[in-house]
């Protein structure tokens, strides 16, 4: 593991979905970074390109890649609060180039790219966090977190540093809520059969509130939820962790709380 | 020849299949019971990562040096007493094996389970130049009787409840008493059984396929649990092996590493219950065996992925983990595939046998979830080569033009940080005042793909850009 200056400049990439949905996710990331003492940087942004790469156009998932890599050339670290574009930034920006250079440069970038969650505790070694929750939760690991990157036991380390908070676990937590990026309005109603088996492990956990590090999946699963009339709430992991729950809950009205 | 794709028709085919109460039924004991037993087999084996690699590096090595090792194994074959024949494509394949059957005054060919005689239509063939195909694996017994083509690459009739068995025997075994129990399992298969065994006894051809072909020995090798295989190949005066190209190893101590993978990645088992080697026809001093061993060798447009960046792909080993563990199979099974080969193996090769025009839906339908690669005994990295089916398909302009369409203006904005945040402020702000009252949207124009199944969420309000950099003005103040 790389070894942390002492106050890292950390480029903060909120994600196309937090910038545009739910910035209180990212002000919870950057309150998480700064509390572990990283100074943060929001550089201009927009997307790193993920669609594009999964819908068969390298062309201009390479541009965005490039974009990304100049926009977070001045910054020790990148962050996201999502396991699927820093997967994409860590595990596919290197494949997007065959030229000696940009492989190259691609490869350094990917190697200061990190996962929120993951970035606090292996990289800066935050075993906890100053946070309080009373009541049970359960977590969905997302897939590009969970198997590209091997996100698994760090929110869960984290989670159980939390004041009053209890994980319970559901069945099939590792299993794809089905959002799958264009997939959820491509194959709408393939993805639906897959979120409602989803939506209804999380049911049968008991717990009143669903928590992922995810915001493509997190919109999914919530959107299914309030169809299905269900009593539970659904926040990302970094609002928990950052003690900063004061927003409605994911697809809930102001001032509904349960 | 063979089967009529309808991977086209793969989103009305997957509508069908979630709207089928029988097959999401059956569909319960893919997701928990195969998970579940694998792994146990892969706990109870602490090398097993070892042994993936090795098996990837293995099948690495024999797709570099195909040529070689096939041309080992004929000449051993041959040297065994067989005959080998090659078969570019499906058509060839089936007119070998007819002529052969023909050639010994076949009436009556038993099969044992092969993936690739469903590729290249053999039943049909076989039927068509007036001869009886009967399949001995009680899954594709099943399945031929209701006139199906497998919906697993190893377990062909999962998509069915065991009350549809019974209906189905009961239709077919005329012979049987209505008193008779057939409620369980077991009393299906000595039914089977039964009528299987007339049915060995009688045969004049046996067709199998093959796991793995070994050059050294000119042997092929059959895993099975019914020992159907070994009847079908034995008792029959005419054995014909029926493999891809792909099947060959260098060894038998080859095979035994990908033997290793194969059943635990398949069944969860340590090793199937009958491993059965054969080496040509038999021997003077044999007890028994067949006079005469054929092995048809298929390309079918293998040849035609080496070297490309599909190639990975012919490193498969036809367990079936894959499936196993997809949410897309567990939701529809899998005929909605439309071809012969389902799941995430499917979504890539088919594809590569009967072109991404036709087959384009399949690495489309997927979450890239990446639970198959995780499990693939070879690691295969499937979603990779989905994605790659995406580019060629983008490339050739085959992609939807909606998405399309989409897919550039969102591109035109993303490259133009000044113009998106202008114009996500103005929508993002927009958006959050229409959905203020419920904090969501139960329909929205052009979100009907999302908005039909689930609600969207409604934006906060500003972006996360605008408000950060409002609050370093603050800040600075």
């Amino acid at each position: 593991m790389s070894h942390a200056p002492a106050r890292p400049r950390v480029g903060l990439f909120a994600t196309c979905l937090v910038d545009l949905f739910r910035p209180s996710v990212g002000f919870a990331a950057a309150k998480l970074l700064e509390e572990a003492g990283c100074e943060v940087l929001v550089p201009p942004q927009t997307c790193c390109g993920q669609p594009a790469f999964n819908s068969g156009d390298r062309i201009t998932a390479r541009d965005l890649a490039l974009q990304v890599m100049d926009a977070f050339s001045g910054c020790d670290y990148i962050v996201a609060p999502s396991g699927s574009c820093t997967g994409q930034m860590v595990k596919h920006f290197p494949e997007l180039f065959d030229e000696p250079q940009l492989a190259t440069r691609a490869r350094a970038f990917a190697a200061k790219t990190f996962e929120l969650v993951s970035f606090l505790t292996d990289v800066l070694n935050v075993t906890s966090v100053e946070a309080t929750y009373e009541g049970r939760v359960t977590y969905h690991d997302s897939c590009s977190g969970l198997r590209e990157l091997n996100i698994q036991s760090q929110p869960r380390q984290l989670l159980a540093s939390v004041k009053g908070l209890e994980l319970v676990e559901m069945k099939e937590n590792d299993v794809c809520c089905g959002f799958g990026g264009t997939f959820a309005a491509k194959y709408g109603e393939l993805s639906d059969a897959i979120v409602t088996k989803k939506t209804a492990n999380v049911s049968e956990s008991g717990a009143p509130l669903l928590l992922a590090g995810d915001l493509g999946c997190l919109m999914n699963m919530a959107g299914k939820i309030t169809r299905q009339g269900k009593e539970i709430d659904v926040r990302h992991v970094a609002e928990v962790l950052a003690g900063m729950c004061d927003e409605p809950p994911i697809a809930a009205a102001q001032g509904v709380r349960r | 020849m063979t089967l009529h794709p309808t991977t086209p028709d793969f989103k009305d085919n997957a509508h069908r299949a979630l709207h089928d109460p029988d097959l999401q039924k059956a569909l319960g004991h893919v997701q928990h019971g195969f998970i579940y037993k694998r792994q146990s087999a892969v706990e109870r084996l602490p090398e097993f990562e070892t042994l993936r690699e090795a098996a990837r590096d293995l099948k690495n090595h024999v797709l570099a040096n195909l040529d070689l090792y096939l041309e080992t194994y004929e000449r051993n074959v041959v040297a065994a007493g067989g005959k080998v024949h090659f078969a570019r494509n499906s058509a060839e394949a089936c007119e070998t094996i007819v002529n052969i059957c023909k050639a010994h005054g076949a009436k009556s060919v038993t099969k044992g389970k092969s993936m690739v005689s469903e590729e290249i239509g053999l039943n049909a063939a076989i039927e068509a130049a007036g001869m009886q195909a009967v399949e001995t694996d009680l899954g594709e017994y099943i399945i031929q009787l209701r006139g199906e083509t497998p919906s697993h690459i190893i377990a062909p009739a999962v998509h069915l409840t065991k009350e549809q068995v019974e209906g189905d025997f009961r239709r077919v075994h005329t012979h049987l008493e209505s008193a008779r129990d057939l409620s369980e399992p077991v009393q299906l298969l000595t039914e089977a059984r039964g009528v299987l065994r007339e049915k060995f006894l009688a045969a004049d051809v046996g067709v199998t396929g093959a796991n793995f072909l070994i050059a050294e020995t000119g042997t092929s090798i059959i895993v099975t649990n019914e020992g159907n295989g070994d009847l079908t190949q034995s008792l029959p005066k005419v054995h014909i092996v029926i493999a891809s190209i792909e099947k060959v190893v260098p060894t038998l101590e080859d095979a035994s590493l990908l033997m290793r993978l194969l059943a635990r990645s398949a069944t969860g088992q340590d090793m199937s219950v009958y491993t059965t080697l054969s080496t040509g026809p038999r021997r003077d001093n044999d007890p028994d065996g067949p006079d005469h061993y054929h092995v048809v060798l298929v390309d079918n447009g293998r040849s035609a992925m080496l070297g490309t960046e599909f190639e990975d792909m012919l490193r498969c080993i036809r367990c079936g983990a894959c499936m196993n563990h997809c949410p897309v199979y567990h939701a529809i099974g899998g005929h909605a595939y439309g071809w012969v080969y389902p799941g995430p193996m499917g979504a890539v090769l088919t594809p590569s046998l009967i072109g991404v025009d036709k087959g384009g839906n399949l690495p489309n339908a997927s979450t890239f979830c990446g639970r198959c690669e995780s499990v693939c005994p070879v690691k295969i990295p499937l979603p990779k080569l989905m994605r790659h089916w995406r580019e060629r398909e983008f490339e050739r302009h085959l992609t939807p033009s909606v998405q399309r369409f989409g897919l550039k203006i969102w591109a035109f904005f993303a490259k133009n940080p000044g113009l998106y945040s202008f114009a996500t402020r103005t929508a993002m702000r927009a958006l959050s005042w229409l959905g203020r009252d419920k904090g969501r949207f139960a329909s929205l124009p052009l979100a009907s793909g999302w908005t039909d199944y689930r609600d969207l969420p409604a934006p906060q309000g500003d972006t996360f850009q605008a408000q950060w950099r409002k609050r370093q003005q603050e800040q600075s103040r």
